[in-house]
């Protein structure tokens, strides 16, 4: 055996050639003999009561398969964390695209044409759409007041610090509802057979929550669903929660026709009807030292959820705990809540709450700094979390975590002073149409699931021997642009010994794969990855315990012992369950303890142009630095890095969801605008690694990471281009004309309501 | 309806004669169906993806007389006797084509779904210009959205694959 040789190496992707050529299957690739094509009737308006279902004239509506909610065979839900969300409504509908009715076909133009002939007749009741009007309770809309969830995270005492305060700053901030925007539309395949029971082939992301509300709402034991996951074409979020309701449409259309069905969304319905980033605002209170030094604050995060619960309360939390950011709060009072409106539920989107609440935090340190008549750089560093400091969850961090050396690299890399004096000098001479500036953001991110969710999730995995003498890893993580197949199979090779190419791994199918979690939250390399590399070294156990193998061998050696042994045992397999660390605590009920394994952390820096006679901004330099632990694949990690950080500056600039009345309007990508080749910068990708020892081969999470930090940062550098503070995004050209053209700065005025 | 696909595709109404990929096909089509449909659905040739289906974001790319094209943009009709490149076009047989291996060392290609068509603009705007600034590569790949990469590691693919083609010629 070597030393480590393949983690850190930059094999090629396990499934690269086929994506490259053309061959890689998506699910809008196959077709099934017989197979009809399924679509969804939706309610239209966003609240009300259905009374009457009209089918219209000219169409030959015996043809047609018609599902609807008394078609369910077992419980009408999305299962998920509650059981809030129908399938399809039966009395009440309570957002504008909920499923009502669907219908199968052999044509899918004639299917369109059916879909437009449905008219649901609903009495309308008031709807709300704004976290303000949830707050109101004018219209109670889910439970008793509109609100899915709370928690609150105490840490000291709060109301002792505003005495001793030199300064108290408040802000406000918001940020807009994001579409994941994955070229892939979502879609399913779905066929029914009375002995198999149900099997969907589709673009997802967890076999395992798709087979659970297939179970649910078909009444069939867990042997009687399967789930398999076809390529998928980018998902980044969206697509955690709404496969599952696309299968169980597909689901029932298969069952009343006893032929496979399948079910593609166009891009205007994908996007109008799934899942999209929660909305958020942002509410600091922060007193702080005349040194500049956090003396503790009042922090209120509230989200918009939509109409059902669905993931509201897992996006809430993970908003909560990175509220504080990467510094250190000797009290804290963070509390948070999501509400319902009548939109369509918001879901996953990487980063999961924490881009909204570190936009804010990092927008709320600006500020901070610019009271105190501090750079940013500087209150910054006043303030950072150190090893051996806690948390607001009061979590000690243990980790060798150095926040002032990567602030200090990052500087260096974008030659952040300089240009700040520079830009500053040069945005006076009012002769200049372009205003620059330079902006910072510095912030952590969780991997893993929160608190004692891997416990709950105890997730497994498989490796296994072929017959060839190969192994195979067998887990339910699916690759959807990450890397997830090819890292997974560098860490089974590296614990075996073994080449990267003695390595496959199965396509995610619950009929051959153990549950090894969802494939969500920066947890595939960490906790699936560690699992992996466990379940693997129990296969090397094995063939030395059967005295196949000694201590060293070749991979020749290996293959020949693996081969031995399956021809006279049959099976060779080695599976790998969770088990949470030692001296891990963590409290449900007040949000105390170690809220994740391990943290990723980084510093980003933005330099941005704005055009005064356009009032557009233009991204012209990105340095994205970030401690993720081990590197296990050098260009899979840039890759994610910069993907996330193109994610966020188009959350930043450019990505506007425009709502009317619970419906998105532009549910175009010609309106919908995402960064093309040509509106992103150079996206200059660092790491830092200082030895970690989580997760396989000492690696963290990376995929959520870059999404939290290039928004702040770049309305920093808005606001040293501009002298004006924006503290909402997406901030478009138009926000910044009427900004600079009616109101006052709110410069002074912050200046004036700091208590001295 | 009497103009859908749907009505007429039944009648199969119109002879379509055209190269794909150096072969000559023959395929009976409504006349207004769309190229990218064609392509997929009677010929087998599932690399064109639909992102949109309205032209924005190239996922549905191929060559069509040697001009980059959208294919869900395109009746069948105005492809007759034309001459389409599509994904399975490019390699030479089992040898992928520089621009694939650049794709897969550079990292050019996470989900794959846009790859497709990412590498046809890249196979075409090294055609017009074999040795692209990274300026002309931002602006050549600019009608082909990509979600994932952030297009870095695609600049990087296509100019190491422009840099390999030189080296190759020279």
């Amino acid at each position: 055996m070597n030393g480590e040789r393949i983690v850190g190496s930059a094999v090629p992707r396990k499934e690269g050639r086929e994506k490259v050529t053309g061959q890689a299957r998506y699910v809008d690739d196959m077709v099934l003999p017989d197979m009809l094509y399924g679509a969804t009737v939706r309610s239209q308006i966003p609240r009300g009561r259905i009374e009457q279902i009209e089918f219209g004239p000219g169409i030959a509506w015996g043809e047609f398969v018609i599902v609807s909610v008394k078609d369910i065979p077992g419980k009408n839900c999305i299962a998920l964390i509650g059981d809030d969300q129908p399938c399809l409504a039966s009395e009440f509908v309570n957002h504008p695209e909920e499923p009502v009715l669907l219908l199968a076909h052999r044509d899918r133009y004639a299917l369109r044409k059916a879909v437009e002939a449905v008219s649901i007749e609903c009495e309308s009741f008031p709807a709300i759409f704004t976290i303000e009007e949830s707050e109101r309770c004018s219209e109670i809309i889910w439970g008793s007041d509109n609100v899915f969830k709370t928690y609150c995270i105490d840490k000291g005492d709060i109301d002792e610090v505003w005495s001793k305060a030199a300064y108290i700053v408040e802000g406000e901030y918001r940020t807009g509802a994001q579409e994941q925007l994955y070229i892939e539309n979502n879609g399913m395949i779905a066929s029914y057979d009375a002995a198999e029971g149900i099997t969907v082939w589709g673009s997802l992301q967890c076999p395992y929550y798709v087979h659970k509300a297939l179970m649910v709402l078909c009444s069939l034991p867990a042997e009687k669903v399967r789930v398999v996951q076809m390529e998928t074409g980018g998902a980044f979020g969206g697509k955690e929660e709404y496969p599952s309701m696309i299968a169980a449409h597909a689901a029932l259309l298969a069952i009343k026709s006893g032929r496979p069905v399948k079910m593609v969304y166009d891009r205007a319905e994908d996007m109008a009807a799934t899942t999209k980033r929660h909305p958020s605002r942002t509410r600091h209170r922060t007193a702080v030292s005349a040194e500049g030094k956090i003396l503790g604050g009042e922090i209120e995060f509230t989200i918009d959820g939509g109409a059902y619960a669905t993931l509201s309360s897992v996006v809430l939390s993970r908003g909560l705990i990175h509220a504080g950011g990467p510094y250190y709060w000797p009290s804290v009072r963070i509390s948070g809540k999501a509400v319902a409106t009548n939109a369509p539920p918001h879901g996953a989107f990487r980063g999961f709450g924490a881009p909204q609440s570190l936009f804010a935090m990092e927008r709320h340190m600006d500020r901070i700094a610019r009271v105190l008549g501090l750079s940013p750089i500087e209150i910054r560093r006043r303030n950072f979390l150190k090893p051996g400091e806690m948390t607001a969850t009061e979590q000690v961090v243990r980790e060798p975590i150095d926040l002032e050396k990567l602030l200090e690299r990052a500087l260096g890399l974008s030659d952040y002073h300089a240009k700040r004096e520079r830009f500053a000098r040069e945005n006076r001479t009012r002769t200049e149409r372009k205003r620059k500036g330079i902006g910072i953001a510095a912030f952590l991110h969780g991997a893993g699931f929160t608190g004692s969710g891997e416990r709950y999730l105890s997730s497994v995995v498989g490796v296994e021997g072929c017959a060839d003498g190969g192994i195979r890893v067998l887990v339910s993580s699916t690759e959807f642009g990450q890397g997830t197949k090819t890292v997974l199979c560098q860490i089974a090779a590296e614990a075996l010994g073994l080449r990267y190419e003695d390595v496959t791994i199965a396509q995610p199918d619950t009929m051959q794969v153990p549950n090894s979690g969802p494939t969500v939250a920066s947890r595939t390399v960490m906790v699936v990855g560690k699992l992996v590399e466990s379940a693997a070294r129990g296969i090397r156990q094995t063939l030395s315990v059967a005295g196949l193998i000694g201590d060293s061998y070749s991979a020749d050696e290996f293959r020949a012992a693996c081969r031995s042994y399956i021809s006279e045992h049959g099976q060779l397999r080695s599976w790998a369950q969770y088990e949470p660390p030692p001296g891990i605590f963590w409290d449900d009920q007040k949000y105390r303890g170690e809220a994740y394994a391990a943290y990723s952390w980084a510093v980003y820096i933005a330099e941005v142009s704005v055009d005064m006679t356009t009032y557009s901004v233009s991204v012209k330099d990105f340095v994205a630095l970030q401690e993720v632990g081990r590197v296990l694949h050098p260009v899979l990690a840039i890759g994610q890095i910069a993907g996330g950080v193109a994610q966020g500056i188009g959350f930043a600039l450019y990505e506007k969801v425009i709502w009317q009345k619970g419906r998105m309007q532009n549910n175009q990508m010609t309106n919908y605008i995402m960064p093309t080749s040509s509106d992103l910068p150079p996206i200059r990708v660092f790491f830092e690694e200082l030895g970690n020892v989580h997760g396989a081969f000492g690696a963290k999470g990376i995929g959520e990471l870059p999404m939290d930090g290039p928004a702040p940062a770049i309305l920093n550098a808005v606001e040293d281009a501009l002298s004006f503070p924006f503290d909402s995004i997406p901030l478009l050209p138009e926000d910044i004309f009427e900004a600079l053209s009616g109101r006052p700065p709110e410069i002074e005025s912050d200046l004036a309501s700091a208590a001295q | 309806m009497s103009d859908s696909p749907h009505s007429s595709r039944n009648r199969a109404n119109s002879e379509i004669s055209f190269m794909v990929n150096g072969e000559r096909k023959l395929v009976r089509a409504f006349p207004m169906e769309r190229l990218l449909d064609v392509l997929r659905e009677q010929l087998g040739l599932t690399g064109a993806k639909e992102g949109c289906g309205e032209g924005e974001c190239g996922s549905c790319s191929v060559l069509m007389n040697g001009t980059l094209v959208n294919s869900c943009l395109v009746p069948v009709l105005q492809a007759d006797g034309a001459s389409i490149v599509t994904i399975e076009g490019i390699a030479a047989g089992a040898q992928l084509h520089a621009l694939q291996e650049a794709f897969l060392e550079c990292g050019g290609a996470q989900c794959g779904i846009c790859t497709p068509g990412m590498i046809l603009a890249a196979f075409h705007l090294l055609r017009k210009k074999p040795d692209p600034t990274l300026e002309e590569i931002r602006e050549g790949l600019s009608g082909n959205l990509c979600r994932c990469t952030g297009y870095v590691q695609i600049f990087e693919a296509v100019a190491r694959a422009a840099r390999g083609a030189e080296t190759t010629s020279s």
